[in-house]
């Protein structure tokens, strides 16, 4: 069975028709390439996907369960983890901090325990840090940990973002436009590190991306949107020589 | 029942609305331009009560040296229409003051808007004291200015105060309809309640723009209040905090930064309340006694929000996720 | 060794207050300001849960306290004081002294239940409009108050009587003392809330209210938790307040005015800063006691005060460090954010 399933999914915004018919199937190791025009419905959809939108209409099923309806913190707690176009860290928190509270998920004391700092709180805190460092430190970040998030660099808050992501350990992450804002020597750096959480955490991978190299270089499947409606689908080669994504992309060819 | 009773309520009901109302405006237009809730405003309203007070205590003095006790009919419509006039101006000056001294430092240092909303409320503080510690604790009374007429229609009495209160706030509230929709200050003020940064990219100055703003919905509280003063005669230093939450809370229920969702919100409110009186006339439903009013109207408001967030007028600011 | 600087610090400071109060060291007069530092420290910490760290406005804190007073109040009368509305005392008098902290409780979870009245709309809406239902809430509360609690708006009186009968069998600070615990209680709640990673939440939702949801933070458990939490112990303020000298409460002490000066506490201190809450409202305190000779003009002062500050210095006397931010080696005494870190135990 396919990881993640999509079928018809539909958003309305009001009288705006912002997803259309939008079906995928997502099979477990793939990664995945979601590319359109601006204001094409990309990110909509991931946050369709995520619950922070209730779609109109459609499916949405992660091995078989389904997730409309539900709320975004369960469907994190299910396995489907994102970042975002704009980083949305917790700024006045440190790198630590914004780490270990996506682990929220997995806490089992109660709030009692948080208060009384008893010996199970102590311990299970214990270990979230431990996780949360660990992650950090295969990322390059255990020496920032405890630097305020809004200190750092830009192309390290997009790791951090990343970081935060996978300790909610996910099945399934979805990567909203992580090259935006990146040098090409970053970007380099970004598709090493993308293949290298794919295989290292064992990971399924969807992204957005405007960076045609990116998307190129490192998806096996590409999905082509515009206006809401899916205008594409298929390998890189496919998708580079098909017109209706380039008439997408530049306007119609002038003969 | 019966029509008479219910017309009874109805009049009463609109001169309360047009409290409500006239404050409202205040809040809402200074929440679309600045997205500021100026909780200094309901003490606008009381500054505006006291000072048309002093100015028609004044004028009545100058006007008893003239005629001495018994005032010709036109001096009397003379001094109300100066009152209400004075007050209004002068009151728009404090309003334009407060702004130009407490809130705009903050604006162009680019505070967050927390430290505008503390700041108004303190100045309200500031100002109920400052009336407390200046005029003591004596409540004043408001000189009668025009003689109160009693008419009867049937079994409903009315004055002719109460439909002064109700003609001028309908036409005022007429007059502010045309000043935003035909003018081009009207627009721009419209303009800035949407989109905040493109307007001064536009070349329309946001100072002056402001400064209007506060001269305007001060200079209505400042008329809801000397027609306040002029119906119950009663001023004191903390008139504005009831009167100036309930009708911020109007404000809000009828979408703020939206007029007319002012205008709607503050004769709802009204509406419920004295209805809610009323229906403690019907058997059955005694318990229903003026002092559930406020209760009861907090209330229904409490649900309308809970339901519909936004206010009745209110546009969703939807966050891009 | 550390790990007893605190409560050694803590333990001489209650030695020093109550049995300064009790060997009539401090006067009653000073008595009366270390009474109300206490309430007003736990006031202005358990509002800084929701304004400082959560990012809110609520302004309608008193309207908790004033259900925590009226709770409290009228149970302890009904218990342990003979009473026109309810007759004579339910309870010996020598009860009273080992209930009273019972009593407080039942005013401080009253408290945090009517605090639900403001956390389930705070699902769905945020900053102006919840502003507002704090209001509507605040007010909705001193209107129920006075139309339906004994005493009406007249207020209830009583309370000195059961404080008079705690004297009775042994005669001590009673009520500085219960108010001292219940600070060091409300301190030690909140400032282990938060530096737990479920607490680092409410910051979370905050700073980023829809990434904390989509970063598994279940967010509506959290707010009603700080919700109930703040308004709790607001309640148990309240109820500590309604035994004060005089035994007297009536609604009209409960309402946004009340709310005002206890957010002008928030504000003063830092949001988000514990110990600046503890800070400013101790010196919040002293300062209306210093300005009492200017009688009422003294509200006319601090409003002033505290708008030159918002032009001076917004973010409070702390901002949102602590202490031990500023001071690095009161760590050793307070400990430290890094020491909650340690990966070893000692």
């Amino acid at each position: 069975m396919p990881l993640l399933q999509i079928k018809n999914l539909t958003h309305f915004f009001g009288g705006l028709r912002a997803v259309y018919d939008f079906n995928l199937d997502l099979e477990e190791g793939e990664l995945v390439g979601l590319i359109g025009p601006n204001g094409a419905g990309k990110t909509t959809i991931f946050n369709l996907v995520t619950g922070a939108y209730k779609p109109t209409e459609g499916e949405v099923r992660l091995n078989g369960d389904n997730l409309v309806g539900l709320r975004p913190h369960k469907i994190t707690a299910q396995g489907i983890a994102r970042t975002f176009q704009t980083i949305r860290l917790w700024n006045e928190m440190t790198v630590l901090d914004n780490v270990c509270v996506a682990h929220a998920a997995r806490i089992k004391y109660s709030l009692l325990d948080s208060i009384l700092h008893g010996r199970r709180y102590q311990e299970e805190e214990r270990q979230i840090k431990e996780q949360a460092i660990e992650l950090l430190a295969a990322f390059g970040l255990a020496g920032q940990a405890q630097e305020l998030v809004k200190n750092m660099p830009y192309g390290a808050q997009r790791r951090v973002e990343i970081v935060r992501a996978l300790a909610t350990e996910p099945r399934l992450v979805l990567l909203d436009e992580p090259a935006a804002g990146m040098n090409p020597g970053e970007i380099g750096e970004l598709m090493g590190l993308i293949q290298r959480i794919r295989q290292e955490f064992d990971l399924t991978v969807w992204i957005i991306e405007h960076q045609m190299r990116v998307i190129m270089n490192i998806c096996e499947r590409i999905k082509v949107i515009d206006f809401g409606e899916t205008i594409a689908e298929g390998t890189p080669a496919e998708i580079q020589n098909n017109p209706k994504v380039i008439e997408a992309y530049l306007g119609e060819e002038v003969f | 029942m019966t029509i008479d009773i219910f017309l009874q309520h109805l009049l009463n009901a609109l001169q309360w609305g047009s409290f409500y109302a006239l404050i409202a405006l205040g809040y809402t237009m200074v929440y679309g331009v600045l997205l500021l809730i100026n909780f200094a405003h309901g003490d606008i309203f009381m500054v505006g009560a006291y000072v048309g007070f002093f100015i028609a205590t004044f004028l009545l003095g100058i006007a008893a040296i003239f005629f001495g006790a018994a005032l010709p009919m036109w001096a009397s419509w003379l001094i109300l229409i100066l009152t209400i006039l004075g007050s209004m101006v002068l009151t728009a000056g404090v309003g334009v003051g407060i702004e130009r001294v407490a809130y705009r430092p903050l604006r162009e240092r680019g505070a967050a808007r927390l430290y505008l909303v503390i700041t108004a409320l303190m100045i309200g503080i500031f100002l109920e004291y400052l009336n407390l510690s200046l005029l003591g604790a004596a409540d004043r009374g408001f000189p009668e200015l025009i003689e109160t007429h009693i008419y009867t229609i049937g079994n409903v009495s009315f004055t002719n105060i109460k439909l002064m209160v109700i003609g001028l706030a309908v036409v005022v509230m007429i007059g502010l309809e045309v000043f935003l929709r035909r003018t081009k200050m009207g627009l721009a003020m419209r303009a800035i309640s949407y989109d905040k940064v493109a307007v001064p990219l536009m070349g329309v100055p946001m100072n002056a723009i402001i400064a209007v703003t506060f001269a305007i919905g001060s200079a209505l509280a400042a008329l809801a209040g000397v027609m306040y003063g002029s119906a119950y005669h009663v001023l004191g230093f903390d008139m504005g905090i009831l009167i100036g939450w309930k009708a911020f809370v109007a404000a809000v229920v009828g979408g703020i930064g939206e007029v007319r969702g002012a205008m709607v919100g503050g004769f709802l409110l009204a509406f419920i309340e004295i209805f809610v009186v009323a229906l403690g006339d019907v058997p059955g439903l005694e318990w229903l006694s003026s002092t559930y009013r406020d209760l009861v109207a907090f209330t229904v408001l409490l649900v309308i929000l809970t339901i519909r967030p936004t206010g009745i007028f209110g546009v969703a600011r939807r966050q891009k996720v | 060794m550390r790990k007893f600087y605190l409560p050694l610090l803590v333990l001489l400071l209650f030695v020093a207050i109550i049995g300064g109060s009790w060997l009539r060291v401090f006067n009653e007069y000073w008595q009366l300001v270390l009474l109300y530092m206490g309430i007003n420290i736990i006031l202005t910490v358990s509002l800084n849960l929701i304004n400082g760290y959560m990012g809110e406005f609520s302004c309608g804190h008193a309207g908790f306290m004033g259900v925590g007073a009226y709770v409290a109040g009228l149970l302890s009368v009904w218990l342990f004081a003979e009473d026109k509305v309810f007759g004579p005392p339910v309870l010996p008098a020598a009860l009273a002294i080992p209930l009273f902290p019972v009593i407080l409780i039942v005013g401080g979870v009253a408290a945090s239940l009517v605090g639900l009245l403001v956390a389930i709309p705070s699902f769905r809406t945020r900053g102006d409009y919840l502003a507002i239902i704090t209001l509507a809430v605040n007010y909705i509360i001193k209107s129920v108050l006075e139309n339906f609690a004994p005493g009406g708006a007249r207020g209830f009186v009583g309370m000195k009587r059961v404080m008079n009968n705690m004297d009775g069998v042994f005669d001590a600070p009673w009520l500085l003392i219960w108010t001292f615990i219940g600070m060091i209680l409300t301190i030690i709640i909140i400032r282990n809330f938060v530096s737990s990673i479920l607490g680092k939440g409410v910051v979370a939702i905050r700073e980023d209210e829809i990434a904390a949801e989509l970063m598994s933070v279940n967010t509506r458990r959290v707010k009603v938790i700080a919700f109930m939490l703040s308004c709790g112990l607001a309640g148990l303020a309240g109820g500590l307040f309604a035994h004060g000298p005089g035994g007297y409460i009536n609604p009209g002490t409960f309402t946004i005015l009340k709310s005002t000066e206890i957010m002008v506490m928030v504000y003063l201190g830092g949001m988000g800063s514990l110990s600046g809450s503890i800070i400013s409202a101790v010196g919040f305190t002293l300062l209306l006691e210093i300005l009492r000779p200017l009688g009422v003009f003294k509200w006319v002062v601090i409003p002033l005060l505290l708008v030159v500050m918002m032009l001076v210095r917004p973010s409070g006397i702390m901002g949102n460090k602590e202490l031990t931010d500023v001071f690095p080696r009161l760590r050793a005494i307070f400990g430290s954010k890094e020491e909650s870190y340690a990966l070893a135990s000692d």
